[in-house]
C-alpha cells in the first residue's frame, strides 16, 4: 500500500495552505483598509503610526494588523455565566470553518501553464477543488452554514442583545438567500454551468460581463451580498448603536477575533462572486485572452486582475458603508420581498427567454445585432422594472397607529382623562395609587 | 411646552419625488460625496511632527505666562483679582511689600497648579494690570505632579520665551488686533493657518 501523498493532493495541501493563508492576511489588512477609507472618508488619517517593530519605520501604518492581531490574542477570554458552553465555543468554530471552506470552490484565478509533474493533470487551475461540478452549490450551502455560526453565538450567550442579533440575522438570510439564488440563476442560465471557472470562461470568451448582460440580476445580487454578508446599510444583526455587539457581543479574545475575520471573510467571498458572475473573473478586454493555454505571466497576470477587481469591490463595499445610514427592519424586509424579489424573477424571465430564442435571434438578425438585441432586452427589462419598483413598492411599513381625533388636541386629552378618572367602571392609575 | 404653543412649527415631511424613490439617483449622490472627501484635503494633522496652526493667538487659552513690565519686574501687583476669580482654585498667591515705589504689593511666590488648570481664562480676564495672560502653547506635558505646578520664575519664563512671538495682549488690543478678531499684525507670520 503506497502511503505516499499523491501528486494531485500535495497540489491541493499547497493550495489550501497558499489560500489559508493569503485569506488571514487579507483579512487582516482589510481590517486596515475598512480602518483607513472610513478615516479619509471622515477627512482624517487613519493608522499610520505602526510599522516595523523595535524600530522607527512607519510604512504607513502597514504594521498596524500585526498589533491588533496581537492585541486581540492576548486579551482575556472571558465566558460569562448562564451560556451553553458547547455551543458558545462551537460558534466561532463554526463560523470561520464554513467561511474558510466556501473557498474550496471558488477559483482564484485562471491556470497554471503545464508543470509536466507526472500524477499532475495539466494545465493546473487556481482552484482547491478543481473537479467540482456543483461549485455554486457548494459555495452557497456553505454560506448558509456560515450563519448557523450567527444564530448558534447569539442563542447560546444567554445576552438578549446577542439573541436579537441572531433573530435579526435568521430573517435577514431568509429573505435574501432568495434574491440571491435569483440573481444567481439568471447567470447560471446563461453560462449552461454551474462551475465557476467555466462561467469565468464563458464570459471571456464572449468578452461580454454578465454585469452588462443582466444588469437587474447584477443589481439584485449585488445588494442581496451586501445583505448576506451583513454590511451596512444591512448590518442590522450586530447594529452596535442598538444591539452593543449583536451577536458576538458577550465574546472576547481569540473567539472573537474568530468572528470579525470570519465576518470579513464573508466580504471577500461576496466580492468573489460579484466579480466572478458578473465582472467576468480574470478577464480584461485586450490584455488577457480567453485561451487555457498559456504561459507564466498571463497566468500571473490574471491573478492579478482577478485579485484587483476584488480589491475594487471591496473598497465598494467599504465606500457604500459610509455613504448609507442603515435601514429600518420593515424597509429591509420590504426591499427584499416586495423589490428585490419581483426585481429577481423579472430578470431570471428576461434571460431566459433571450437564451431560449437566442438560436432563432441569430439566424434571422445575424450573429452580431442578435447579440445586441440581446443585450439591449435585458436593459429595457432593467429600467422599466426598476421604475416600477419605484414607483409602486412601499419603502416601508407604515405601523403608525390609526388616529381616530387630533393628537395635537390637548382639551381633548384632558377631557378624556378627567373623563377616565370619574368613570366608575374603569379603576384609573391615579385611584388605584390612592386606594393603596 | 404644551405640544399647542404657537412657538412651536409643525413641519409635515416632505413626500419622496421620483429621484428619492428610485433609490439609485440618491444612492450615487451619496457615493460621490464620500468618494470625494476620501481624497480630500486632511483636517487632522500629523501631530509631533507637524504643529497645529493656532487661528487666533490672542484668544487661545494655553499655557499661563506671567508678564514683564518696561523695566524687567514682574508686572503683578499682588491684588488676588486671579485667585478670586479662579473657579478651580489653582493659583497660589504669597504677596509682600513691594521694594519698588509704584505699587504697594508684588508677588513673593505666585504658583500655578497646570494639573489643577481649567484654561477658562477667568484669571486673564480678571487681572486689573494685565499681569496674567494665557499663551498659545498647547502641549503642556511633564514628568511628575510636581513639575506641573509652574512658580512665578518658570511663569515669567514662559514669558520671555514667548513675548517676541506673542506681544503682551493690552499693547496688541490697544493696537486694534482684536477689532477685526484676526491675528495682530506681529503674529501674521506666526499664525498663517487663520481663517
Amino acid at each position: 500500500m503506497n502511503l505516499l501523498p499523491s501528486a494531485a493532493t500535495l497540489a491541493a495541501l499547497v493550495k489550501i495552505g497558499l489560500l489559508v493563508g493569503g485569506l488571514m492576511t487579507a483579512a487582516a489588512y482589510l481590517v486596515l483598509l475598512e480602518r483607513w477609507i472610513a478615516a479619509w472618508v471622515q477627512d482624517r488619517r487613519g493608522p499610520n503610526r505602526v510599522g516595523i517593530p523595535l524600530t522607527k519605520i512607519r510604512l504607513f501604518g502597514l504594521g498596524q494588523p500585526l498589533a491588533d492581531g496581537l492585541k486581540i490574542i492576548l486579551k482575556e477570554d472571558f465566558t460569562p455565566s448562564g451560556v451553553d458552553r458547547v455551543l458558545y465555543n462551537a460558534a466561532p468554530l463554526v463560523i470561520l470553518a464554513a467561511s474558510l471552506a466556501i473557498f474550496a470552490a471558488i477559483p482564484f484565478g485562471s491556470v497554471l501553464p503545464p508543470l509536466g509533474i507526472p500524477g499532475l493533470p495539466d494545465p493546473v487551475p487556481f482552484l482547491v477543488a478543481p473537479g467540482l461540478d456543483v461549485g455554486v452549490l457548494w459555495v452557497f450551502a456553505l454560506s448558509s452554514i456560515a450563519v448557523y455560526g450567527v444564530l448558534l453565538g447569539g442563542w447560546a450567550s444567554n445576552n438578549k442583545y446577542g439573541f436579537l442579533g441572531g433573530l435579526r440575522s435568521s430573517a435577514q438570510l431568509v429573505a435574501y438567500e432568495i434574491p440571491l439564488g435569483l440573481g444567481l440563476l439568471g447567470v447560471v442560465l446563461a453560462a449552461g454551468s454551474l462551475r465557476l471557472d467555466t462561467i469565468m470562461n464563458v464570459q471571456a470568451e464572449s468578452g461580454v460581463w454578465y454585469a452588462f448582460a443582466q444588469p437587474l440580476g447584477f443589481i439584485v445580487f449585488m445588494v442581496a451580498s451586501f445583505a448576506e454578508a451583513a454590511r451596512l446599510p444591512f448590518d442590522l444583526p450586530e447594529a452596535e448603536q442598538e444591539l452593543v455587539g449583536g451577536y458576538h457581543t458577550e465574546y472576547s479574545g481569540i473567539k472573537l477575533l474568530l468572528f470579525l475575520v470570519a465576518e470579513f471573510l464573508h466580504m471577500i467571498t461576496a466580492a468573489f462572486l460579484i466579480v466572478i458572475l458578473f465582472l467576468g473573473g480574470w478577464h480584461l478586454w485586450g490584455v488577457t485572452g480567453s485561451s487555457q493555454e498559456i504561459g507564466w505571466i498571463q497566468a500571473l497576470l490574471r491573478f492579478g486582475i482577478l485579485s484587483g477587481k476584488i480589491l475594487g469591490v471591496i473598497v465598494f463595499f467599504m465606500l457604500v458603508r459610509w455613504s448609507w445610514p442603515r435601514f429600518r427592519f420593515d424597509q429591509l424586509m420590504n426591499l427584499a420581498w416586495k423589490v428585490m424579489l419581483p426585481l429577481g424573477l423579472l430578470n431570471l424571465v428576461t434571460v431566459a427567454t433571450v437564451e431560449e430564442f437566442r438560436p432563432q435571434l441569430v439566424a434571422a438578425l445575424g450573429p452580431g445585432f442578435a447579440g445586441a438585441v440581446a443585450i439591449a432586452l435585458p436593459w429595457i427589462a432593467c429600467l422599466a422594472g426598476w421604475l416600477v419598483a419605484g414607483v409602486f413598492t412601499p419603502s416601508g411599513t407604515d405601523n403608525t397607529p390609526i388616529l381616530t381625533h387630533d393628537p395635537l388636541d390637548i382639551e381633548r386629552e384632558l377631557a378624556e382623562h378627567e373623563r377616565l378618572e370619574r368613570s366608575p367602571h374603569i379603576v384609573s392609575p391615579t385611584e388605584l395609587a390612592g386606594s393603596r | 411646552m404644551k405640544p399647542t404653543d404657537p412657538a412651536i412649527t409643525w413641519l409635515e415631511e416632505k413626500p419622496l419625488g421620483l429621484t428619492e424613490r428610485l433609490y439609485l439617483p440618491l444612492f450615487l449622490q451619496g457615493l460621490s460625496t464620500t468618494a470625494r472627501h476620501m481624497v480630500s484635503r486632511k483636517v487632522t494633522v500629523n501631530y509631533p511632527e507637524v504643529r497645529p496652526t493656532v487661528g487666533n493667538p490672542l484668544i487661545y487659552r494655553g499655557v499661563h505666562r506671567l508678564n514683564r513690565d518696561d523695566a524687567g519686574r514682574v508686572k503683578c501687583v499682588a491684588c488676588f483679582l486671579c485667585a478670586t476669580a479662579c473657579p478651580a482654585h489653582c493659583i497660589d498667591i504669597v504677596a509682600t511689600e513691594s521694594p519698588w515705589p509704584d505699587r504697594e504689593k508684588y508677588p513673593e511666590s505666585f504658583s500655578i497648579d497646570e494639573l489643577r488648570c481649567i484654561f477658562c481664562g477667568m484669571c486673564e480676564e480678571a487681572c486689573p494690570v494685565d499681569a496674567i495672560e494665557l499663551t498659545s502653547l498647547l502641549d503642556l506635558t511633564g514628568k511628575s505632579r510636581e513639575e506641573m505646578i509652574f512658580d512665578k520664575e518658570k511663569l515669567l519664563s514662559v514669558y520671555d520665551m514667548t513675548k517676541d512671538a506673542e506681544p503682551m495682549k493690552s499693547k496688541t488690543l490697544a493696537a486694534g488686533g482684536m477689532a477685526t478678531f484676526g491675528p495682530a499684525p506681529g503674529l501674521a507670520a506666526g499664525a498663517g493657518g487663520h481663517h
